[in-house]
């Protein structure tokens, strides 16, 4: 049985009601039917009808276009089909202008009403696949996934949420780590632009050319391999969101690019003659104070105002300490299912190891420090000796062997050193480093490692 | 469980109820019964479409069924409809005890084209296998060789074989065990 497709038929004609049920009976559909308006409109109180017959002509009481309407009010989702005459097909097409999806002259072909009926089931079957997706993709991202009870937080989720469906430009700033990128997705998954792109493109990943060609496309032949025309992430998130993760960190051309692209939605590709317009709703990020850099005249101040249209301010994880039980215990039931291991929580004293933490890399080292101790831990539980060396790195700093060298040959021979520990995989050396991939990339170019 | 009543409504070729007994022998374990004809009920006539209420003819085999009947077949050569659609090729109470196949259209001379014996006798298997197919709880099957799934043109009658389906075939042999007919 199509038991989630139910089918209601409104007739006065007992034998015009039953002989049509009879006949979508076979077809698998549960058929229910009503010799008037008012029984129609209990029934669909009573059950969500995918699709409802209606008789256009029923004396006495309701006619089908009341009926209609009615069913309507109860059930916006249910698709009406008006059966009509010859003589009142003007009637018919002013109940499609009423909200009618389809009218049928009876007595009709079999097969006209077999395919009318597969057709609208086909179209409900996309519009509820499409609904479960887009719950599913919004779930992924929506408000409740980022974990806190700190006030600030919760300040800032609800600012998502009712931010979600402008267009204006929004600025995220928060150290490494913050969870700049889950913020933006979440504005981006509960507006109005959930089913289009979101891309993500990080700006301290790539050189200039390379981000100008990454960002607005490439015409054929504008550089040398450019074999053919390439559309750029914004082209790729008209519609949608583009989310630019480390905007500090964009050379002046670029700032100058961008500005236009904010003031006037339009672009050239590389290479390009043409503008190309797109409907892009933009969303930076950055670990930097993009005001003092401004000061400092190395972000321009027109750029600056266009993009801190809205300021999102992420609080760094030491000053959302109450966090940290609540994260810790997600990150160990996520981490320990997704790697196979029975460890089920932390105690009470590995807990107050990480609530006394600093967190340079904020949420990002928590997750990582987590699932180090998951991989190394024997019991089912995490003990405070599973974070010892975290509380030796924490504590006793004096105990480590400083050369007497500037800061910056410290932190250089520090990334030097992870990326050599992990054969020059960037990912796993932000990781071990605590902070994330752009910052890293950043740092590289700063120090000029190559890796 | 008892008979499988089969009722020739009107003027019916008797050959027709060779090929029934035939086939339906094949797929129900129920003995058959062969009952006297019942003439057409005077109100299923429309006048208006030259074409049978088989409505009311359902009901005049349903009215006169014997008791102890597990099924009754009607089969009738006029042209049967009900006022929602132009033409039926047969009708079936699904999942109750009464069903019935129209000839008219499975003769090649409905579409002016010569009589053909096997052909007509295959669309006669065809549907009656549909029409009890139903009956026993079978709904229209989407895999096109069946005979439940759905014809509205002969063609697609044409193109089911004079079998069930794996998987309508297996749901049939559920039921009559279920039934204790096997």
């Amino acid at each position: 049985m199509k038991k989630n497709w139910p089918i209601l038929v409104v007739d006065d004609e007992e034998v015009m009601c039953e002989s049509l049920a009879a006949w979508l009976r076979e077809d698998g559909y549960r058929v229910d039917t009503a010799p008037n308006g008012q029984r129609a409109l209990e029934l669909a109180r009573l059950a969500d009808y995918a699709i409802c017959f209606v008789d256009l002509k029923m004396p006495g009481g309701m006619d089908g276009i009341e009926t209609m309407m009615e069913i309507h009010r109860i059930r916006p989702e249910a698709s009406i089909i008006i059966i009509t005459a010859y003589a009142t097909v003007d009637t018919a097409i002013q109940a499609m202008k009423e909200g009618a999806q389809e009218y049928i002259v009876k007595p009709c072909n079999p097969q006209e009403i077999s395919m009318l009926v597969s057709r609208i089931l086909k179209l409900k079957k996309l519009q509820s696949e499409n609904a479960i997706l887009r719950k599913k993709l919004t779930r992924q991202y929506r408000h409740h996934d980022v974990i806190t009870k700190n006030p600030r937080m919760e300040e800032i989720l609800a600012l998502t949420q009712d931010i979600a469906s402008l267009r204006s430009t929004v600025l995220i700033r928060g150290e490494s780590g913050t969870g700049k990128e889950l913020i933006a997705r979440a504005v981006h998954f509960s507006g109005n632009r959930a089913e289009k792109p979101f891309i993500v493109v990080s700006c301290a990943a790539l050189t200039e050319t390379l981000l100008e060609s990454e960002l607005f496309g490439y015409e054929k032949g504008a550089f040398t391999g450019a074999t053919g025309q390439a559309k750029g992430k914004f082209e790729l998130a008209d519609g949608g969101t583009i989310f630019l993760d480390e905007i500090g960190d964009i050379s002046p051309k670029l700032q100058a690019d961008l500005l236009r692209v904010l003031q006037e939605r339009r672009f050239y590709r590389v290479g390009g003659n043409q503008e190309v317009e797109v409907d892009v709703r933009i969303i930076a990020a950055t670990n930097k104070d993009l005001a003092d850099e401004v000061r400092q005249g190395k972000f321009r101040e027109d750029l600056y105002y266009r993009l801190n249209v809205i300021e999102i301010k992420l609080p760094p994880l030491r000053e959302r300490r109450e966090d940290i039980p609540l994260l810790a215990e997600h990150f160990v039931q996520r981490i320990s299912s997704e790697l196979g291991k029975d460890v089920t929580g932390l105690s009470a004293e590995a807990l107050n190891v990480l609530i006394a933490y600093d967190w340079p890399g904020n949420v990002r080292e928590l997750e990582n420090v987590i699932e180090r101790a998951i991989v190394t831990c024997r019991n089912g539980m995490l003990d405070e000796q599973d974070f010892s060396w975290l509380k030796r790195g924490h504590a006793q700093p004096q105990d480590w062997e400083i050369p007497d060298v500037p800061l910056g040959e410290l932190e250089r021979r520090a990334i030097v050193a992870a990326l050599e520990r992990k054969h020059g995989n960037v990912k796993e050396a932000s990781s071990a480093l605590g902070i994330d991939r752009s910052t890293l990339y950043d740092k590289l170019k700063r120090y000029e490692i190559s890796h | 469980m008892s008979e499988l009543c089969l009722v020739p409504i009107g003027n019916v070729p008797a050959q027709a109820f060779e090929w029934i007994e035939s086939a339906t022998s094949e797929w129900f374990p129920l003995p058959i019964r062969r009952l006297p004809a019942l003439p057409i009920p005077p109100g299923a006539y429309d006048a208006k479409r030259g074409q049978y209420q088989s409505v009311e003819i359902m009901k005049m085999l349903a009215q006169s069924a014997p008791r102890d009947a597990a099924r009754v077949l009607g089969i009738t050569d006029v042209d049967l409809a009900i006022p929602m659609l132009s033409f039926l090729f047969g009708q079936a109470q699904f999942d109750g005890p009464v069903a019935l196949v129209s000839l008219c259209r499975l003769h090649q001379e409905f579409y002016g084209l010569p009589g053909q014996e096997a052909l007509l006798r295959e669309r006669t298997v065809k549907e009656v296998l549909h029409e009890l197919g139903h009956t026993f709880g079978l709904v229209h099957c989407s895999e096109p060789t069946c005979a439940m799934s759905l014809a509205t043109h002969i063609e697609l009658v044409d193109a089911k074989q004079q079998q069930y389906c794996a998987r309508c075939g297996l749901q049939l042999v559920e039921r009559f065990a279920r039934e204790g007919a096997l």
